[in-house]
């Protein structure tokens, strides 16, 4: 690998206020150690020396890491009715482990009987049909990594002031998995479709009958009645034993536990596509069906509640995603916006997945804003939080994907601001 | 797409269904009868179509929502602990936090009788009769001054009421 030039006093500075060049921890020309000598000889603990534990059935993570957890809420006199967010600044990689997904949910977990569980197709289709798991898992399967993000998920930017707290309350309703099933198109077309038709609406079989309508040219294209998360069946509050996924578009049209097909001409209005999921400008009208989530960035370490432990070199890493494709790059500002540098985006990077992106920093010890701004493969720029509601009105509340900044103190610790 | 996603594409948008396809699909669904689907049909559009036999005014559905819904949804529908489902009317442009409710937000009325029926109330939903359905969404029509307090909604009357933000929506295309 080349070696980095050294020609200023900063010699790998790529972007104010200490950015270093992407390439540098990759090309091995930084050192991280101070390479101080250690009087006392290494410990010896006692599980160096006794056997440890025994196998389980299921594995669960390190008793050391009880803070990796879900935060969540739910609606006044109701224990499963809001969501869970994803400890995005405690995780790192693409994929999120199944017990993090996010979770939202309009009345609680089903607990569903795998082999009670059916799907029916029908409406504007020449055969209507009804299938079971069984049946389903006969079906050739293909996977898709994919994120899922709900419509309200940065929802707090909206708010006047920063609300002061982290990457997990503020964007934790995304998640990122591989999701295995059978694909949609194969069978609508084994129900033979009505030329007439336009729309489908997707049913659940929660006690809320969670149901929103969907362009049949999306069930068509990439769609997946998904039965496996991650390798494993889909754990429950995902959906189990089938959810829909939809590649890219607003979480709630993701339909859990999925019970229901119906193939219609026109989009059915119902109550999470009319009264909610709609974004609400500053003349009164509303957009609907805003399917897709735009591309959107936040730099998850360092973040709230992860406190710098001194001056010197640290990686910037976060996520990046967009309903529309590729993530193409990702830019990172350790100066509140003045100047940007290109991040290294890790492999792989896929379509409508989260993508990480890491940059060096080497910071000064001096007030810092971090700031990340991503931009997929349809030349989509990530706006600024104040462009984005400028450009429409805080009473959009859903869909927000301006970008999050973080404040970092000279005494280490670390704030949402705005910038 | 990849030619075999378009062809399936086309194949089902021109309705040519499994005969063609489906010596290749595995085609393990079964058939739904009619009877079996009537029982899962419970959504209900704009036109109204699929809406049950029955009816209810809002002076019926008073005491349904007295007993059943007050708890959440305030008196007469105020609102707290959860959604508030009267008022607001005005409050939709500028930048004040808005008050969205049926009356102030919702654009269709027969989208009433598909949320009440199949989600409400949230501790047992699907248990309203038909009639508590139609006399639900006729008070909270009613109490947002979109009918009168006699007026019947059923399967005629609900998908004909025309709601106050019925062209408050446009639909989403990429860059507005």
């Amino acid at each position: 690998m080349r070696r980095l030039r050294q020609k200023k006093s900063t010699p790998e500075q790529v972007a104010g206020n200490g950015l270093i060049d992407r390439r540098l921890f990759l090309a091995g020309g930084v050192a991280l150690a101070s390479g101080a000598a250690r009087a006392d000889p290494l410990p010896i603990e006692p599980y160096m020396r006794t056997p440890g534990a025994g196998f389980a059935a299921y594995g669960q993570p390190s008793n050391h890491e009880s803070k990796t957890a879900r935060i969540f809420a739910s609606a006044p006199g109701t224990t499963g009715t809001g969501a869970s967010r994803t400890p995005l600044h405690l995780l790192d990689g693409m994929i999120t482990p199944n017990g993090l997904h996010f979770e939202r949910s309009h009345s609680g977990i089903p607990d569903i009987n795998p082999d009670a569980h059916r799907l029916l197709i029908h409406g504007l289709v020449r055969r209507p049909l009804i299938f079971s798991l069984d049946a389903l898992a006969r079906y050739p399967m293909e996977s898709r990594i994919t994120f899922l993000e709900c419509a309200g998920n940065g929802q707090l930017l909206n708010q006047k002031e920063p609300v002061q707290t982290g990457a997990q309350a503020l964007q934790g309703l995304v998640s990122c998995a591989e999701w295995t099933g059978v694909r949609l198109a194969v069978l609508l077309q084994e129900a033979g479709v009505d030329p007439k038709a336009q729309w489908i609406l997707a049913e659940g079989a929660d006690a809320a009958g969670m149901s929103r309508s969907v362009p049949l040219a999306k069930a068509m294209d990439d769609a997946l009645i998904a039965l496996y998360q991650n390798g494993e069946r889909v754990r429950p509050a995902n959906g189990y034993p089938m959810r829909l996924l939809l590649p890219g578009y607003e979480g709630n049209t993701n339909v859990k536990w999925l019970r229901r097909i119906k193939v219609t001409e026109g989009p059915t209005m119902t109550k999470d596509e009319t009264s909610k999921y709609t974004l609400l400008g500053a003349d009164g009208k509303a957009l609907q069906f805003v399917f897709p989530m735009e591309a959107k960035s936040l730099i998850t370490r360092p973040s709230p509640g992860l406190a710098m432990q001194g001056a010197g070199l640290y990686e910037i890493s976060g996520l990046a995603w967009s309903g529309y494709g590729r993530i193409a790059k990702v830019e990172v500002s350790a100066d509140g916006g003045k100047s940007f540098a290109p991040a290294a985006l890790q492999e792989p990077v896929l379509s409508k997945a989260l993508t990480r992106f890491r940059i060096p920093w080497r910071w000064d010890g001096g007030p810092a804003v971090l700031q990340s701004r991503a931009t997929d493969a349809s030349g989509y720029v990530q706006p600024t939080r104040a462009e984005l509601i400028a450009r429409r009105s805080p009473n959009g509340i859903y869909h927000f994907n301006g970008m999050t900044s973080w404040s970092v103190a000279p005494n280490g610790e670390i704030k949402h601001v705005y910038a | 797409m990849s030619m075999h996603d378009r062809w399936l594409l086309a194949a089902a948008l021109l309705g040519l269904g499994c005969g063609v396809v489906g010596a290749q699909s595995p085609d393990l669904g079964r058939a739904a009868t009619p009877e079996e689907i009537a029982a899962w049909d419970i959504s209900i559009d704009p036109s109204g179509a699929g809406l049950p036999a029955g009816g209810g005014t809002a002076r019926q559905g008073e005491a349904i929502f007295a007993a059943k819904c007050a708890a959440c949804h305030g008196e007469k529908g105020a609102g707290k602990p959860n959604d508030q489902l009267v008022g607001g009317s005005g409050t939709l442009t500028g930048d004040k936090p808005p008050v969205k409710t049926v009356g102030s937000y919702w654009p269709y009325a027969t989208t009433l009788f598909d949320y009440i029926r199949r989600a409400m109330p949230l501790n047992e939903s699907k248990t309203l009769a038909n009639d508590e359905v139609y006399a639900l969404a006729a008070y909270l029509l009613q109490l947002n001054g979109i009918i009168g307090e006699s007026d019947t909604m059923d399967a005629q009357t609900l998908p004909k009421v025309r709601m106050p933000n019925r062209e408050g929506f446009v639909v989403f295309t990429r860059g507005r």
